[in-house]
């Protein structure tokens, strides 16, 4: 009986089996695949669990320095490297960092773990909200502690249960008084404030000396700006600077930012996606300068628009914010990188060739928030941090001196603004006094929870239309089912 | 035999427990790894489930909306597209391993370092897939080495944007698949080669047969077997195209997303985390395996009664 049972249910499973065993081949292609995904999802958390148990062991000893009930690991989460170095570098309490950064030990004992996620295509945000849904259930050691958001996306976790207010961490209006009011706008929701950030990200146009003395007859930043003063002029200057031999931007989405921040409305209404007229006008602009060969064709972050950057480079400027002039521009301006021994200094590659001014119309790209995670076992912790790191007018003051970096305190820009500092990679300017003018000029009423995938989206789309692979419908047709595959909520489309 | 006389004897004790036993895992795994997953898979694909924001949405029961949306929008074209460049990659690889694994297995050939080049086809095979597309994108990038080397060489005077026109990138993936898969199929052809009788190739010599006349008339026919087999496998390969093209177009399937294959589509709709969309291109895949394999399991056996009947 008993065998018998066995045998029906194993030819049973049998026939199951070679049913699908032609499915093995071909469903395994989708089965497989979506365990791929999720595996990767889990891979993450899988991870974590393992250093962090690592670190539970290596925190053993020091936990009894720990003060009373906070948690002995403190997990961030980002993107780049750029917080975590400036927490290695600029966080007091900082006692000593891993010889592969992956952790940094603080005074106490502390443990912060990183864990970086690369940006693009929502990965990071991807990775994040599975582990943010998960982190109930997690171990205390496990749960994420602060996590960094973007102005892209700011608002999809502001607006959701997974960040804390700042204001029951103990953080005071007092204490952010001298923070510029978008950055704390940015981040709020409901008058309630939920992130905080230590930079503020003005754009500004950073156009080469050497190529603006040959085409404009003069370097001078002043003097740049008034030939550069709105789109017509950029573009007059865009054709004598291609009558010259030389290109007026690098790629397609250089200027994008420039208008993506001026449009009217945000990019969802409800579930339509609202196009504005402002996105047409970048697309229509794009197309001109491609078609009279006035840019490179090369796509943000690519090899090509980096080297355009570089000695190399034939290109008149780039649009970029603060955080693109210490991080991004500098390093590519160098001959031989840092990494290879070269040093950021006048003499290697373009160093001190560039200069910044306003450009045609204000606009800001980026910026970073730090948000504490709901559920957090180490609430002092991330309250001190957040304070010294964005509050601190004298470590925030530091990092502009040490990095050029724009930070948020409107009292110490204003004071490096009036000082002698300048910038020996901008060929001496002071470019903060320039940011100054700029920052408080910023609106980001605008933004939205999808911006990122969006603005991702109708790049790539529209890559094509000036590759002039595809025309202007399809490039249409393409990026709504980009965004369609991307944010399954969004129905309908409007074009102006 | 001497031994299995006293084993005999004991056999009223039942040992059939253990063969059980012994398969059991195997089918546990099939359970847990394919079997739910694959329901689930066909279950999921009538909801609505996805994830907007931290928000999640379902699941709700929505019939077959969810095909209706599919059939709807580009599935066509993807499936057009993975086919293309799946022939696109298989054409040359047959082509050139039928040559190689006649050359090879030549006996008045006798080429030289064989055994040399035989591992250094098989190479490409050996680099992990993504490694491989990771490697090409930055040889063929718009300045690139390729195109250094075009430029310099006074070639070309623009560099050559190879992954911004369609059959670039098309031509790319092809030119991949085909490197990693040659050797493979040229070393499983030449030991097909190699099975068949010397003396039928005697024969036909003897009887004054051209080379082209021994490749045709003798080598092909007898090699069908392993040809449908390596045309199966390289089918569902085919199919199952991802790494290569997701990589080297950045996970964009671009230029016009004529690049974009089945599955990219898949991770497309799962990396949104819509369960639902995902659980019905799923769906629609395993259809379309499930019958090409129907039509080639059915097209093998009736060859081989063919055969059988003319012998």
């Amino acid at each position: 009986m008993k065998k018998n049972l066995i045998t029906k249910g194993l030819s049973l499973l049998t026939a199951a089996a070679m049913t699908f065993s032609l499915a093995a081949c071909g469903g395994a292609g989708g089965a497989g695949s979506a365990q791929d995904s999720s595996g990767s999802a889990q891979d993450s958390s899988g991870s974590a669990q393992e250093s962090a148990g690592g670190a539970q062991e290596s925190a053993g000893g020091a936990s009894s320095a720990n003060s009373g009930t906070e948690g002995s690991v403190l997990n961030i989460w980002c993107w780049n490297d750029e917080f975590q170095g400036r927490f290695n570098d600029y966080y007091p309490e900082v006692k000593e960092v891993a010889s592969d950064k992956s952790t940094t030990t603080l005074n106490d004992g502390t443990i912060v773990k990183w864990t970086i996620n690369p940006n693009k295509d929502n990965n990071y945000q991807n990775k994040l909200d599975e582990a943010l849904l998960g982190q109930e259930n997690a171990a205390a050691d496990d749960k994420i502690d602060i996590y960094l958001i973007e102005a892209d996306y700011a608002l999809k976790y502001v607006d959701s249960d997974y960040s804390m207010p700042i204001a029951d961490l103990g953080i005071t209006e007092a204490d952010l008084s001298d923070q510029y009011q978008y950055t704390k706008d940015i981040a709020s929701i409901g008058g309630v404030q939920k992130g905080t950030t230590w930079q503020a990200t003005p754009g500004l146009f950073a156009y080469r000396r050497s190529i603006a003395k040959d085409v404009l007859g003069t370097d001078d930043p002043a003097e740049v700006q008034k030939a550069l003063a709105d789109w017509d002029k950029f573009n007059a200057v865009a054709e004598q600077a291609a009558a010259k031999g030389y290109k007026m931007l690098s790629g397609y989405d250089d200027s994008y930012r420039t208008f993506s921040n001026n449009v009217s409305s945000p990019w969802v209404d409800g579930s339509t996606i609202v196009v504005d007229p402002n996105i047409v006008k970048w697309i229509d602009q794009t197309k001109t300068y491609t078609d009279k060969g006035y840019n490179n064709k090369t796509t943000l972050w690519d090899d090509a628009w980096a080297a355009d950057q570089g000695p190399k480079g034939k290109v008149f400027g780039f649009f970029y914010s603060t955080w693109g002039i210490n991080f991004t521009l500098l390093g590519n301006s160098l001959e031989t990188p840092e990494a290879e021994g070269g040093k950021a200094e006048a003499g290697n590659g373009i160093y001190g060739d560039y200069a910044v001014c306003q450009g045609p119309q204000p606009y800001y790209w980026g910026g970073t928030w730090i948000c504490a995670a709901t559920g957090t076992d180490n609430p002092a912790t991330v309250k001190d941090i957040m304070l010294k790191l964005t509050c601190n007018k004298d470590i925030m003051k530091q990092i502009t001196l040490d990095t050029q970096d724009y930070t948020n305190t409107m009292s110490g820009m204003k004071e490096i603004a009036g000082s002698d500092f300048k910038s020996d990679f901008l060929g001496g300017q002071n470019h903060i006094a320039l940011f100054s003018e700029v920052a408080p000029t910023i609106d980001m009423s605008n933004a939205g929870p999808y911006d990122q995938g969006l603005n991702e989206s109708i790049q790539t789309a529209f890559k094509d239309y000036y590759d002039g692979v595809v025309d202007m419908e399809t490039a249409k047709k393409n990026f709504f089912t980009s965004a369609k595959e991307k944010y399954p909520d969004l129905t309908d489309i409007k074009w102006p | 035999m001497k031994e299995a006389v006293p084993k005999k004897s004991k056999a009223a004790v039942d040992y059939s427990k253990w063969g059980y036993i012994f398969i059991a895992p195997f089918f546990i795994a099939f359970l847990i790894f394919q079997l739910i997953p694959l329901v689930s898979t066909f279950y999921y694909s009538f909801f609505e489930y996805y994830r907007s924001g931290l928000k999640v949405v379902g699941p709700n029961f929505v019939g077959l909306q969810n095909f209706v949306e599919l059939f709807n929008s580009d599935l066509l074209k993807y499936l057009g597209n993975t086919l293309i460049l799946w022939i696109a990659g298989f054409l040359p690889q047959i082509v050139i391993s039928l040559l190689l694994a006649a050359w090879f297995t030549d006996i008045r050939l006798k080429l030289k370092g064989q055994r040399f080049f035989k591992t250094v086809i098989y190479m490409p095979n050996l680099i992990m897939a993504s490694a491989f597309s990771m490697l090409f994108f930055a040889l063929f990038s718009d300045n690139g080495p390729v195109n250094s080397f075009l430029i310099s060489s006074g070639i070309t005077t623009e560099p050559i944007r190879f992954l911004s026109t369609v059959w670039g990138s098309r031509g790319l993936i092809a030119l991949m698949n085909f490197l990693m898969w040659f050797g493979n199929t040229t070393i499983l052809l030449m030991a097909a080669i190699m099975g068949i009788n010397p003396s039928l190739f005697e024969a036909a010599e003897l009887d004054g047969c051209t080379p082209r006349q021994v490749f045709f008339e003798v080598t092909l026919p007898l090699i069908r077997p392993i040809l449908v087999y390596v045309f199966i496998t390289s089918m569902i390969g085919g199919l199952q195209m991802f790494d290569v093209p997701q990589i080297l177009t950045n996970g964009e399937g671009s230029p016009d997303r004529m690049s974009t294959t089945l599955i990219m589509f898949l991770n497309n709709h799962l990396f949104s985390k819509n369960y639902g969309m995902a659980g019905a291109v799923s769906v629609v895949l395993f259809i379309i395996c499930a019958i090409l394999c129907i039509v080639v399991y059915f097209s093998l056996n009736s060859d081989h009664g063919k055969k059988k009947g003319g012998r």
